[in-house]
């Protein structure tokens, strides 16, 4: 890597619980990616904001509320709002599997559920950096 | 000292008025299956072992005794079960209240009440922020106009009510007031609990409002309210099962949550309460994990130092005071997306350790909770678990069936060794609220949390259908419970009605009133808040006004 690839770990919505996004930015960080987190409670915009002004190439949404439907979408298309469509958008929590093709006709590349190895998600990144992904 | 004279001393003191008070099943004549008879609480010289009484004594003594490592009730399940509380609210309130009485129909003893994000962080249904959450996690409230619907045919003077409600709990309180004042049903009839645990919040859980000191002062006004008109109330739900559920260990439950109650004792005390006036209705809450025995060790554990706390540190001397009371839920990220009909057999040993801990009352997760909101037939099977620990696997007919087991005692005894260290070092950063400032808090449970992950990664951790026994590793289940899109549309329309149809100058004048008490500090805003709900303020009136005094707390992210 001649620079380090660097992803947003964001909690959009109003859920608190953060150990599955704490986990997946620090176990990505032992990857030797740059990883940021935001924090919990951040709405679309907020997080849209973040991603372009920390230049990241990957934005991961993790969401247990329920409110992927409503939120995952909002994130893309404020990121194509902004001209910022290049930066990857993926998601996990619990994400009924019934709701996940729509959310990837949406734009969201791929969906994690619950119990995902770390190396599955790692595959995915390296896969979209060098351009050969498959959606999950 | 002998342990038999103990006995029929604590038989005399203390067994006999409650049983006479309240019947054992079967008048205490229970037996095993085959007809084996069992003591109601059995000592090490009923299997002929030896033993130092006055070591015994020390660390167990008898139940209903302190310190209460047996448990709080001298004859336990023996006399009434645990309170069998499933934890149920989403959508409307008019669905919720279908599920209740649902419930209640279905042998549930206890109401738990689960309300939407937007409710617990006190924002209307129409505020921007609530956008796709409403309904969403649990019954959305705006106003008492929702909950006289979700309490509608619920008769409040016969039903225990929990609320898992934190920030706005105040608020929640005073709507269940108004309902129960329109029902007919007077103060000293309610019983229930409110969970108004803020300090979890910060460090687990996530719904906080406002920052830590106006949030402290907040839940002393309640403390003060319960004490003065609410006797049959819980005031707070001390809560180590958000705690665990962020990835703790079972040490750091036991430990954190008590540094939680010490706060909130300190604050009690600070406001000019009397402890043995408060602590008997400070409830806790904890999580019940898969290691069954480390589980049962650290409910004993849990007890036996809270007693301790309150007699040595802070001098109480009522058994009511020193007793710790908890509510259980049993473990959610402990279930599994994968090949989910699992999850029955683990809720099972959840719940199996529950009881064995000695719980007041249980909540029984079902076995899709890992992808959506349970289905009714789901939590059926939930409920009956509990049925069928307490009316067939026969652990309910003696007390504290695992005490003298060698592997019990020492991890009962190891695990209170290891959270006295926690405590003493949140004694030395300046009690918990630091330590939670300041993130150390934060620090340990995110540490416990990754490096448990990580051996679930390396496989020195197995999980079932997850990283092993994996071959199908689908995340189906066959009928899950779908929200309905149009939940968001109808809470609008009929948040819309109730402000277009109340008196507005009302309002107006009780949310003056609430705003003038919140900015004195040492005002009480119980009764003013108990006014603005009357009035069909909305919660998100309520909580803006509060939060105009007392502003907002911010998180860092602490990554």
């Amino acid at each position: 890597m001649s620079e380090k690839t660097r992803i947003l770990i964001a909690k959009p919505g109003l859920d608190g619980h953060d150990r599955g996004a704490k986990y997946i930015a620090r176990a990505l960080r032992d990857h030797g990616y740059e990883v940021i987190y935001t924090g919990i409670r951040q709405t679309p915009e907020s997080i849209v904001n973040i991603a372009i002004q920390e230049d990241v190439q990957f934005v991961g949404l993790s969401l247990l509320s329920g409110a992927h439907n409503e939120l995952f979408p909002r994130v893309v298309e404020l990121l194509r709002a902004e001209g910022a469509e290049d930066i990857v958008v993926f998601g996990g929590g619990i994400i009924p599997d019934y709701d996940i093709p729509g959310l990837k006709e949406a734009g969201v590349r791929a969906v994690f559920p619950p119990g995902t190895p770390i190396a599955e998600v790692v595959q995915f990144i390296e896969q979209c950096r060098t351009g050969s992904a498959q959606t999950t | 000292m002998s342990l038999q004279k103990e006995r029929l001393r604590w038989q005399r003191e203390v067994a006999d008025p409650a049983v006479s008070r309240h019947k054992e099943r079967k008048d205490g004549a229970l037996t095993t299956s085959s007809g084996l008879p069992l003591e109601r609480v059995s000592i090490p010289d009923d299997a002929g072992y030896a033993t130092d009484a006055g070591v015994y004594m020390d660390r167990l003594g008898f139940p209903g005794e302190y310190p209460f490592t047996r448990g709080v009730q001298p004859t336990m399940y023996r006399g009434r079960y645990w309170t069998m509380r499933q934890y149920a609210g989403f959508g409307t309130a008019r669905e919720s209240n279908e599920r209740f009485r649902y419930l209640l129909d279905a042998g549930q003893t206890g109401l738990s009440v689960a309300f939407d994000l937007p409710t617990q962080i006190g924002y209307d249904s129409d505020h921007s922020l609530s956008y796709g959450e409403v309904g969403k996690v649990g019954v959305a409230v705006d106003s008492l106009a929702d909950m006289e619907i979700l309490f509608d045919s619920i008769p409040l003077d016969q039903v225990s009510t929990s609320m898992t409600i934190n920030a706005p709990a105040a608020i929640l309180l005073a709507m269940y007031i108004a309902v129960a004042e329109k029902q007919g049903v007077s103060r000293d009839k309610l019983r229930g609990t409110i969970q108004n645990d803020i300090l979890k919040e910060y460090v687990a859980r996530g719904t906080f409002m406002f920052p830590p000191a106006p949030s402290m002062r907040l839940i002393t006004n309640t403390f003060s309210f319960c004490t003065r008109e609410l006797p049959q109330w819980n005031s707070i739900s001390i809560s180590g099962y958000h705690i665990r559920e962020a990835g703790s260990t079972a040490v750091q439950e036991v430990a954190f949550t008590l540094a939680d109650a010490i706060a909130y004792v300190e604050a009690a005390l600070s406001t000019g309460l009397t402890v043995d006036e408060f602590a008997g209705r400070l409830s806790f809450f904890f999580s019940a994990g898969s290691d069954l025995l480390e589980e049962v060790a650290k409910f004993r554990a849990a007890r036996r130092m809270w007693a301790r706390i309150l007699k040595e540190r802070f001098g109480a001397t009522s058994p009511k005071s020193l007793a710790m009371r908890f509510h259980t839920q049993t473990t959610g990220a402990g279930l599994t997306a994968q090949q989910p009909d699992n999850n029955v057999v683990r809720v099972a040993l959840h719940a199996l350790a529950a009881v064995l801990g000695g719980t007041q009352s249980l909540h029984t997760n079902s076995r899709d909770e890992a992808l959506s909101l349970p289905t009714e037939e789901s939590v059926q099977i939930a409920l009956r678990t509990q049925q069928i620990i307490a009316l067939e696997s026969g652990v309910a007919n003696t007390v504290d069936p695992l005490a003298g087991s060698w592997v019990v005692e020492s991890l009962t005894d190891e695990i209170e060794r290891r959270a006295r260290e926690y405590l003493d070092r949140i004694d030395r950063e300046g009690g918990m609220v630091r330590a939670i400032e300041n993130g150390m808090v934060q620090q340990e449970i995110e540490d416990a949390a990754y490096r448990y992950q990580r051996e679930v990664e390396e496989k020195e951790r197995l999980i079932v259908g997850v990283n092993c026994h994996s071959n199908d590793r689908s995340v189906s289940c066959h009928d899950v419970m779908r929200h309905d899109p149009r939940v968001q549309q109808a809470q609008l329309d009929r948040l819309a009605e109730v402000k277009s149809q109340r008196d507005g100058a009302a309002v107006e004048r009780t949310l003056r009133t609430l705003r003038e008490a919140a900015t004195d500090p040492a005002a009480d805003v119980m009764d003013p808040i108990i006014e603005c709900v009357r009035q069909y303020a909305t919660l998100g009136e309520i909580s803006q006004e509060l939060r105009a005094v007392f502003g907002e707390h911010q998180q860092h992210a602490g990554m």
